[in-house]
């Protein structure tokens, strides 16, 4: 990795982080940690059909069941319309949809969709009355795939939907939405290329497979109002929405939140929520509802399955002459699938001037997907990613000069409309083309492959809050959730302002109703967006302890300047005053100190990631062992690198169990047969290699440290990057994910026809 | 509903407590005793999150039923620490920063002090084998992999 930038103290060093020992002890509260007295316990009954009217629900015998407090069902929840709807910060929420992905009304429209829910004082009778509720269905065709859904006549999900963009009638289709990018002459483009290739691809639905499964515990009052405790990637989005279905307003709600056993994007909506609030009301005490992994599986996440074509054309020098992509994404039961940024990013490393993109939104009856980091890139770029490697091996060309060939910087023009400001693209490819790993011998059956990635990165809206202790330490309050180590981020910027030790700050993340509203942990945007609100908080805090000292000796605050945690005075006439001797005197001098800030942060530094992968292939059994893995990554700075060495690591790990094993499978019955991790297999210690990390450090000029997020442009690639490896070690290229052995078998026997 | 009286040494204390017909030693720990430094990532046995130490076995508590303890002794995360004194392998995870969300991270521990336990020098690869049942959704193992052998390394050394 590159070396710690030496004009910081803090920044770029790596402490141990602020909330490490409550977590190494056990004594960290997770969702489904908490327990009230009095507390009942819930549990959600749920469709086991893909795709039925229900035609009635009766729940009179499950009430007289001993110990069962409160029943709710979708009729207990108000109707809300279409046109209510928002920007949550991964992409925009349909509350209707929303509400009845919470609880369904008439129809259900996957299995697992919940349709009623149960409060009672043990597990026990609470799962008898489930059984005890009697619904009856009236089954519906269903469609799973996106395929199934785009047929014609194929049964339809929503009587209201209409294909934006495309047509207005209501009814008649399962798509959408349709999006476009077009630039240049296509065929003139085509017609440039000495070499052309043309595949399609299809990935199936991959869950975030976080350990920890949603829980909640909602506490209503007698006054109308809750306090919900929850694990989420952002307790603002968690009371905005709850209060939305409820029909209720967002300040009734005060959300407390849990230390979160990771998201990854999956935790940016409810589900839970306002069934636990609304059983809480009805029974009058406090209610727990925890998912299991089963209900995790069926019920929440994931992320499309898809079908994807792709085009190249390139002239023999590599340049590439024109590109098409054609884009069809399941969105589950409603609306709203990541194909638009599946579109944006598809081909945005690359400078082409000829190109049409096309994508679809196709809503199938599968649970509504939910944002998987890099949300809709991952799949994209497998296409995209491995085409280009087979344009560069037909040409000849090492496909890492193929990429630096077309690479953008700064004031090229994206695909999808906006001219990059600095990025660090080529310094990624440029890293892994240096690294060792690219020179290291292969030996029979292994190959290599590389795959580069995008992803745009978010700003939106933070708060942070600094308050000096009067023992000279300092908190810094913020409303983001902490699912990697951002609290010790948060706390090195402000050991850099503030010039004090890193651990006499404690970096707290605050309910709804102690720190300002806050989006979501999402996006890879809370060391750059939250981290922006603190620098600000800090700076005005900074101002505050100089005119404090400027109080003490004075003189004009002109006259004091900052420096390691204390004022000094500029011609020294004075001996310097500590912030620990500021604080102490604070109630003289004016007060507390304290600032708050707020950021709705603009000047986001856009992601690339270069991986390089080795495999080795068993010819017998079709099994593919990672034998190296190498990701470069710009992270414009990283304020704590052992965390980003993390993320990098973490969405590598993630994108080969999503090239290598993991799927959703569905039987004939619509019903997903592998919701428990034996079956849908993610990768164990045993599977993975050591992953080598390089941080590029190519600063984002619009944050005070150059921060770019680094969540999630590491899952972007992975898949493409095993792909070409694969491909390099076996001469085939495989178009489907996962690469299971099944599959590899097949196309190796393919190979000896 | 009938409930079983266990009495079993947890983390080196006598401990008793009534389990309900068919509860785990996972839930048992959690709503009965207090432990909840035990996760629950699957109650199927397919995660390690719920990992304890059984009489020197590394189980899954979520596999197991209350009662099945009655006379047996076990360790989880909130015994690794003695007094104030950090476990080795918990140093090295906060100084590794083997953790990221940290919902793994009670059953990785004690798998690894397992391991250790057994095998204080242990390669890679045995490292890898050994917490090949905890899944770790955050980190790619790296950090955990090295964290382990590096506690490893310091517990020798002080042998
Ligand atoms: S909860 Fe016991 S193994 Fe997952
Ligand atoms: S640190 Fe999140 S699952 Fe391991």
């Amino acid at each position: 990795m590159t070396t710690t930038q030496p004009e910081y103290k803090w920044v770029g060093t790596r402490p141990v982080r602020h909330d490490g020992l409550d977590k190494v002890t056990g004594r960290a509260r997770y969702g489904a940690d908490l327990a009230l007295p009095g507390m009942l316990v819930g549990v959600v009954v749920r469709s086991p059909h893909p795709h039925a009217n229900i035609v009635s629900i009766d729940t009179s015998r499950a009430e007289l069941i001993d110990g069962v407090k409160a029943i709710v069902v979708g009729a207990d929840f108000p109707v809300i319309g279409h046109d209510d709807s928002a920007d949550a910060g991964e992409g925009v929420v349909d509350y209707r949809d929303l509400s009845r992905n919470v609880i369904a009304r008439d129809k259900v429209l996957y299995e697992g969709h919940p349709v009623a829910a149960i409060a009672a004082t043990s597990s026990t009778a609470a799962r008898m009355a489930a059984e005890a509720i009697e619904i009856q269905y009236e089954t519906l065709p269903y469609v799973l795939t996106v395929d199934e859904a785009m047929a014609e006549n194929a049964p339809i999900l929503h009587d209201d939907l209409i294909t934006k963009g495309v047509s207005t009638s209501m009814g008649e289709t399962n798509i959408a939405s349709r999006e476009l990018h077009e630039g240049g002459d296509l065929d003139a483009g085509f017609a440039q290329a000495d070499v052309v290739v043309e595949r399609e691809f299809t990935t199936k639905a991959v869950h975030q497979g976080y350990i920890e499964p949603h829980a909640v515990v909602a506490d209503t009052g007698e006054d109308g109002r809750s306090v919900v405790w929850c694990s989420s990637q952002g307790h603002f989005l968690v009371r905005t929405q709850t209060a939305k279905v409820l029909g209720w307003e967002p300040s009734q709600i005060k959300v407390i939140p849990a230390e979160i056993g990771g998201g990854f994007g999956g935790k940016t909506t409810i589900y839970l929520e306002p069934l636990a609030v609304m059983l809480s009301a009805k029974a009058g005490r406090p209610v727990k509802l925890v998912m299991s992994r089963d209900e995790v599986f069926r019920a929440s996440g994931p992320t499309s399955a898809t079908r994807i074509r792709v085009k190249i054309g390139a002239d023999k020098d590599g340049k590439i002459t024109a590109a098409q992509a054609w884009l069809a994404y399941t969105a589950g039961a409603f609306k709203g699938s990541p194909v638009g940024p599946g579109c944006d990013c598809i081909l945005t490393p690359y400078v082409i001037e000829n190109f049409l993109i096309e994508g679809y939104d196709v809503v199938t009856n599968t649970a509504k997907v939910t944002a998987y980091r890099a949300p809709g890139a991952p799949m994209a770029a497998f296409a995209s990613e491995t085409v280009l490697d087979e344009i560069a091996d037909e040409l000849g060309i090492d496909p890492i000069d193929l990429r630096l060939r077309n690479a953008v910087k700064e004031g090229a023009r994206a695909v999808y409309g906006p001219k990059f400001r600095r990025v660090g693209f080529i310094e990624t490819l440029e890293a892994i083309k240096d690294h060792p790993h690219y020179k290291t011998p292969l030996g029979p059956n292994q190959g290599r492959g590389i795959a580069s990635g995008f992803w745009f990165n978010g700003g939106l809206e933070s708060s942070a809050t600094v308050n000096i202790n009067e023992d000279g330490t300092a908190v810094v309050v913020t409303g983001s959730p902490d699912i990697g180590g951002s609290r010790a981020a948060m706390a090195q910027m402000a050991a850099e302002e503030l010039g004090i030790d890193v651990y006499r700050i404690r970096p707290v993340v605050a309910d709804t109703e102690s720190v300002g509203f806050t989006d979501v942990t999402g996006g890879s945007r809370v060391t750059f967006a939250t981290g922006m609100a603190v620098v600000e908080a800090c700076r005005k805090v900074v101002g505050l302890l100089s005119e404090r000292a400027a109080k003490v000796w004075g003189v004009d605050q002109s006259e004091v300047e900052w420096v390691d945690g204390q004022a000094q005075h500029v011609l020294g006439a004075h001996s310097p005053l500590t912030i620990e001797e500021i604080a102490d005197g604070a109630a003289d001098t004016g007060g507390p100190v304290t600032a708050s800030a707020a950021v709705n942060a603009r000047g986001v530094g856009m992601a690339f990631s270069t991986q390089l992968c080795d495999v080795e292939v068993d010819t017998e059994t079709g099994a593919v062992k990672i034998l190296r893995y190498t990701t470069a990554q710009d992270a414009g700075r990283a304020i704590h690198p052992s965390y980003v060495e993390g993320q990098m690591q973490g969405g590598v790990a993630q994108g080969i169990g999503w090239a290598l094993n993991e799927e959703y499978i569905y039987n004939n019955d619509g019903v997903m047969e592998n919701p428990g991790f034996l079956d849908y297999r993610i990768p164990v210690a045993s599977d993975l290699p050591m992953i080598d990390t390089v941080i590029v450090e190519v600063p984002n000029p619009n944050h005070p440290y150059g921060v770019r997020g680094v969540g999630e442009v590491g899952i972007v690639p992975p898949m493409a990057a095993v792909a070409n490896a694969i491909s390099d070690a076996t001469g085939k290229r495989i178009t489907d994910l996962p690469m299971s052995p099944t599959r590899i078998v097949k196309a190796l026997m393919d190979n000896e026809d | 509903m009938s409930r079983t009286h266990v009495t079993c040494t947890i983390n080196g204390d006598e401990v008793e407590f009534l389990a309900f017909d068919g509860q785990t030693l996972l839930d048992a720990l959690r709503d009965e005793v207090q432990l909840i430094g035990v996760k629950e990532g699957c109650s199927t046995g397919d995660c390690g999150a719920c990992s304890v130490i059984l009489d020197d076995m590394l189980t899954c508590s979520c596999l197991v039923f209350a009662p099945e303890v009655e006379g047996r002794s076990l360790t989880t995360v909130e015994g690794l620490a003695e007094g104030d004194q950090l476990h080795p392998l918990q140093q090295s995870f906060l100084e590794g920063a083997a953790l990221q969300c940290g919902i793994c991270t009670p059953g990785f521990l004690v798998a690894a002090k397992s391991l250790l336990d057994k095998n204080p020098d242990p390669t890679e690869e045995e490292v890898r084998y050994a917490v090949a049942g905890n899944l770790c959704r955050c980190t790619g193992y790296d950090k955990i992999v090295r964290s382990i052998l590096s506690a490893a390394a310091d517990i020798r050394e002080t042998m």
